[in-house]
This record gives structure tokens, sequence and C-alpha cells, in this order.
């Protein structure tokens, strides 16, 4: 994209005529938007301060064993995986569908059409959730990782799906002539593959299952993808979307952002069985999926080059944009976790940390510095805009930033060393089991410590979102940003 | 819908299909039909199918979710050191777990793996104890205890019952109250006892025994 086709499109030099049309344009496509898109952000929020309460559980039991042990819904068994699917269906889900929807919307320039079926659809989402997390908490877990809510949830989720799927395709179809963006590839891939993964999954692994030496490879596909063509994606889009619309700049290549997005559909769907490595399974099944991830390195290159290279020069507007912050902090973490993926896929140093805890520590460094970044950043922007008010408290953001910052560099850090001392010592059979179960206790009680700052952090956010809500004086003129521009200095958006 | 749309579409579709191919329909077609065969030996058919009770006590295994600390499958020594530590005399194989309705391979060793548990530790006292707390027989373990799976009652008037626990001092239930299993953890430890994936002489096992030692 040339930055002429930007101005253009985005209206930044067009005549002042021009300019009213497109702000009111804008007006409608957010009125339009409102209940649905709001629907999904704020259980979002929910889901993510439930899905905190449930990581702290377990993480507490993993040094305190006898913390809440009487009661079998709250076993550890049950908690971990009740706090995966919440946060990997609650909370990144549910966000990711409002997020993607609303910019969608934005991008193809036309109003949401179905909002009050897509309102329901929301609703529906929710109940899903609700009965899948009772389900895993009363002992109908399949224990099929990152799949354990039980069938009953499934219709829920899959019919809800179904309808933002085809409010997708209606906005697409709708859209205003012109240039298609980086940002509505990903997020309408996305909105494909979720479903037809999920769909294909459940039916193979636990509505007819296939025949158990099957079923893992499945598993790992499903996992990896829902990561790698569902979070993803929508993560990138927002990326994609919002850098270049607070800053005022267009991406640095368009090119690059295409070989990106090609790059990612075709390896990141085939890295699933790096999770197999040293498993039953043939070899060249695995090797397939590590040449995969390793390949992840290009998508990875040319996103991390365009994100950026299209920052250089405007670092300091992170002082103030508590969205550009959030989502500038997820871009770089994205780098990183992939860079790190992509080598723990080889199989020496997969030899290390296959079974450990830095498994843990790598997947929350995608599903939480990266994504759940980049989604609280998007949700800082879109906000003000649905509700036509801005975000109350200056400090509660700033909580919510540096809680999360803070809190998943010390999880991070912290267990994967644990993890690497647990994976190196796991290798010397001289080095009895228990001893080493007893030297990653410091490290485990590290992580609540992180997690409970992320909790206060996620805390803060929900505060600062209900206080939005219900506090309708509360117009405001300005953006709330961290700090205020000195004058002179070039305006940008939340 | 422009032809730009229609390309993002097949090409997400495409890439899709490639990998779905790969690691979806590949391992159905190639690792979903195994069937048991006569063991070389005896000519019983292996490996053995579950019993109705070890079946209940998968359920077990899989609703409480042990698969998030204990892996299910025993690697070669290039790899790791499985064997070394006990966990298998031979890497596992995919025929070994076709009698498995759900797999649980897991993805962690936060506790040690039990491909073969039925071998290393065949006392149903000892895994009683275990479930019931684990400090009593693993000192220093962070397994939780599963005590919902036992019932603590008074001792009746005819004397302690025979399936109560005789559980050490400092873990033992006050004066006069005794610990029986259910039969949920009985079905457990039935299903724990059961699993001995490296064990059965199933076609791939001779390569599988070479290629475990390889270093």
């Amino acid at each position: 994209m040339t930055a002429s086709d930007f101005t253009k499109t985005e209206g930044l030099s067009a005549s002042p005529a021009a300019q009213r049309e497109m702000l009111q344009r804008r007006l409608e496509i957010d009125r339009a938007a409102r209940w649905p898109v709001g629907i999904f952000l704020g259980s979002s929020i929910l889901w993510l301060v439930l899905g905190s309460l449930l990581a702290l559980a377990a993480s507490i039991k993993m040094h305190d064993p006898e913390f809440l042990a009487n009661n079998p819904w709250l076993t550890f068994g049950r908690v971990r995986p009740a706090h995966l699917n919440v946060v990997a269906y609650g909370w990144l889900s549910t966000a990711g569908i409002g997020i993607g929807l609303w910019i969608l919307s934005r991008l193809c320039g036309v109003a949401i059409e179905e909002y009050r079926s897509l309102a329901l659809a929301a609703l529906l989402w929710n109940v899903g959730n609700v009965v899948g997390t009772w389900g895993i908490l009363r002992g109908d877990s399949t224990a099929v990782e990152w799949l354990e809510y039980p069938t009953y949830a499934a219709p829920f989720l899959l019919i809800s799906f179904a309808f933002v799927t085809m409010t997708a395709f209606s906005i697409m179809r709708r859209r205003r002539p012109g240039h298609i963006y980086i940002s509505q590839f990903y997020i309408m891939a996305g909105f494909i593959w979720l479903p037809a993964l999920f769909f294909t999954a459940h039916g193979l692994l636990v509505l007819f299952p296939v025949q158990a030496p099957a079923q893992p490879p499945i598993n790992w596909w499903y996992a990896h993808n829902v990561l790698g063509l569902w979070f993803t994606p929508i993560a990138l889009g927002a990326v994609y979307y919002l850098i270049p619309k607070i800053i005022g700049k267009p991406i640095h290549s368009y090119y690059l952002s295409i070989i990106g997005f090609w790059s990612l559909a075709f390896f990141y769907a085939w890295n699933g069985m790096h999770h197999l490595i040293g498993g039953p399974y043939p070899a060249f099944l695995i090797t397939a999926s590590v040449v995969a991830s390793v390949m992840m390195f290009i998508p990875v290159v040319t996103v991390a080059i365009n994100h950026h290279f299209t920052m250089i020069g405007h670092f300091k507007d992170l002082k103030y944009s508590p969205t550009l912050r959030f989502v500038v902090f997820g871009a770089m973490s994205y780098t990183l976790v992939s860079f790190q993926g992509s080598l723990s896929a080889i199989r020496e140093l997969n030899y290390i940390t296959h079974f450990t805890h830095y498994t843990i520590a790598h997947a929350h460094l995608g599903a939480y510095a990266f994504a759940s970044m980049v989604f609280f950043g998007a949700i800082y922007y879109i906000m003000p805009r649905l509700l036509e008010r801005e975000w109350p408290s200056r400090g509660l953001i700033r909580m919510h930033f540096w809680g999360s910052a803070i809190g998943i560099t010390i999880y991070f850090v912290m267990l994967s060393r644990g993890g690497l001392l647990q994976g190196i010592e796991l290798n010397l059979k001289e080095t009895p089991f228990m001893e080493i179960v007893e030297a990653t206790i410091p490290y485990l009680k590290w992580r609540s410590v992180g997690g409970s700052l992320m909790t206060i952090g996620h805390l803060a956010f929900m505060v600062s979102f209900v206080w939005m809500v219900i506090d309708r004086r509360n117009r405001g003129s300005e953006p709330t940003l961290f700090a205020n521009r000195k004058p002179g200095e070039t305006k940008s958006a939340s | 819908m422009s032809n730009r749309f229609r390309f993002i579409l097949i090409g997400s579709i495409l890439t899709f299909a490639s990998a779905f191919g790969g690691l979806v329909l590949l391992p159905v077609w190639g690792l979903g039909n195994f069937e048991q065969v006569p063991d070389p030996e005896t000519g019983e058919m292996i490996p053995p199918l579950l019993t109705n009770q070890e079946q209940r006590g998968l359920q077990v295994y899989v609703k409480n979710g042990c698969i998030y600390c204990h892996s299910q499958q025993v690697h070669p020594e290039r790899a790791r050191t499985d064997l070394a530590r006990g966990w298998g005399s031979r890497r596992t194989v995919a025929h070994d777990y076709m009698n498995q309705g759900r797999a649980q391979l897991g993805t962690m060793r936060t506790g040690p793996d039990l491909s073969n548990i039925g071998v290393r530790n065949p006392s149903l006292t000892w895994h009683l104890l275990h479930l019931y707390d684990p400090q009593t027989t693993s000192p220093g373990s962070i397994m939780p205890p599963f005590r919902f799976l036992f019932e603590e009652q008074e001792i009746g008037e005819a004397g302690p019952s025979p399936d109560a626990l005789s559980i050490p001092a400092g873990f033992a239930p006050p004066e006069g109250r005794e610990v029986v299993p259910t039969a949920e953890v009985l079905d457990l430890v039935a299903y724990l006892q059961s699993l001995r994936l490296s064990e059965y002489e199933v076609p791939e096992a001779a390569a599988a025994r070479i290629e475990s030692v390889i270093e």
C-alpha cells in the first residue's frame, strides 16, 4: 500500500465534506456495533477475571497441594483445564470475535446489519462457556487438551460461531469498493479457520472418537492451530490496524504483509506434531511439523519488520497512548514467542524443554504477552468509540498495564528458568525425581507472584470497564491518555 | 464478491486443507486401525482390551485431570532418560495404545510417567494410600491428595471395615473413625494397575526395543 492509498481511504487529507461524511459513517458503524460488540467485549473481561482466579488457584496448588484440596470441583486436574478453557474460549475468543468484527466493519466501511442476531449469538456464546466450565468442574472434562469442554457445551459454541462467521461474510460482501487491507485477510481467515478446527477436532476426538493412537496428532493439530490460526490472525489483524491508526502512518510494506499472511497460513497449520517429539509416532510426521515450525521464521520476520519498522520514529507516542503501549508490547512479544517456538521445535532443544514448565511459560508468552496484551489495547481503543464516552481513569489503565507487564515478565522469566532446570535434571539419570520436584518449587511460587500481579491488573481493567459503562455523565472530550500531551505535539487517538 | 476476496477464501481453505490431510487424515488412516495380535509365546490376544472396571477407572483418570502432570509415553534413550528411570522396558509405539479409549499421552512431567505403572508398582494398598494422601508414601510430593475419593466413617459395632485403609500415624483420622475407598478410587487403581504399555509383544516391539537403547 502506498502512502497516498492510505490517506485517500483514511480521509486524512480529504475535503471537509468528505471528512464529515466519513465521520458520519463511522458513527453509524459504531452505533450498530454497540450492543453485539459491547456484549462480546464486556463479557470477555468477566471471563478474564474468572480465568485469572482459576489460574491462581491452580498455581498455588502446585506449591501447596493442600490448598482447596478437599472439594472435587476444585481439584488441580479440574481447575487447570477450567482455567485454560475459560481464558481460551471465554476471554481470548470472546474478545477476539468482538475485536475482529468491529475492525472488519470499520475497514469495510459498512455497519453490522445483523446486530440483533449477533447480540443473541454473543449471549449464546457465553451460555456455551458457562455450561462448558461448569461441566469441567463437575467432572465431565474430556481431558483432551484444549478441548476439555464436554460435548453438551459444543453446540452453543458452534451455533453462535456460525452466526459470527456469517456476519463477517455479510460485512465483507457489502464492503465499499477499494483496497482490501491485510487486517481483513487475517480476520476473515480466522473466522473461517476456528469453526472448521473446532468442529473437526471435537467430532473426531470427543463425539465419535477415532482409535486412541490417532487421537494425539489430531489433538495437537487442533490445539496448536487455536493459537496459530485463530488467536494469532485476530491479534495480528488488530496490530496491523491499530499501530497505523494511532501513529497516523501506513504500514511499512504491504507486500511483506502479504508474504507474512500466506506463509503463516501454510506453515502454522502444520506445526502441531512438534508437541509429540519423541512420542510413539512415525518420524516423518514429526519431522514435517519440525520443519514447518522452523519455517515460521518467514512469517514472523516479515511481520516483525512491518510492525517494528512502522513504529520507528514514533516510540515517544508510547508515553501517551494506552492502546499503543499495550499493542506494541504485544507485537514485540509476538516476535519473541515465535522465535522461541521455532527454536523449541528443534529436536535437540525439545529434548530439554518438552514435558517441563518451560513450555507453560512459552504458552503464556504467546497467549498472554502477545495475544492478550494486543486485545487489551484493542479494547481500550474500541470501547470509547462504541459508547461515545472516554475511559474514566488514567490511573486504573496504568495499574492494568503495569500489573500485566510486570506480572507476565516475572511469570515468564522465573517459570522458564524453573522449566530449564527441570528439563536438564530430568535428562540426568542420576537425579532422583523427587529432587527435581523440590528444585522447581521456588519457581512455582514466583509464578503465583507474577499471576497475582496480572490478576490485579485485570481487576483494575474490570473496574475501569464497569465504571465506564455505568457512569453516563462522563462523556469526556479528550481521550484518556497516560500523560497529557504538550501543546504542539501531534495528536493521536487513544 | 470480488476476485481478491475469493482468492483469500480459497487460499485459506487450501492451506488449511493441506495440514488437515497431513495431520488429521493421515493419522486417522495410518494410526487409527490397529488390531489385537496373538502373543508370539502364549497366543493370547494382545494388547488386552480394558475390562469394564478399568474403563471406568480411565474415566476417573480423565475427569480428575491426571494427564496435566503425568505423561503416558516412554521415549527412547536418545531423547531422554525414561528407560534409566525404569519408566518402561522399551519406548512405546502407536500400537500399544489401541486398547485405550481416550489417549492420555500428556505433555507434562510434573510427576513421573505412568505408561507402565502397573508393572512398576502393582500394589493396591500403595496406590490407595498414595491417592488418599501422597505424603504418606512420597514425602515432598506436590501431588494433590484425593481424599474426596474416600469415605471417612465411624467404626461400626462390628469393628473396623475389612476395606479400611491402614493409614500411618499423623495422617490417620481421629480415634474411632476409619477411611474406606469408594468404588471410584478402586476403579482408578484397577486402571493404573492395567497400565503396562511397553510390556506387550506387538509386531513393532522388537524394533522399538532396539531403537530405545540407541544413544
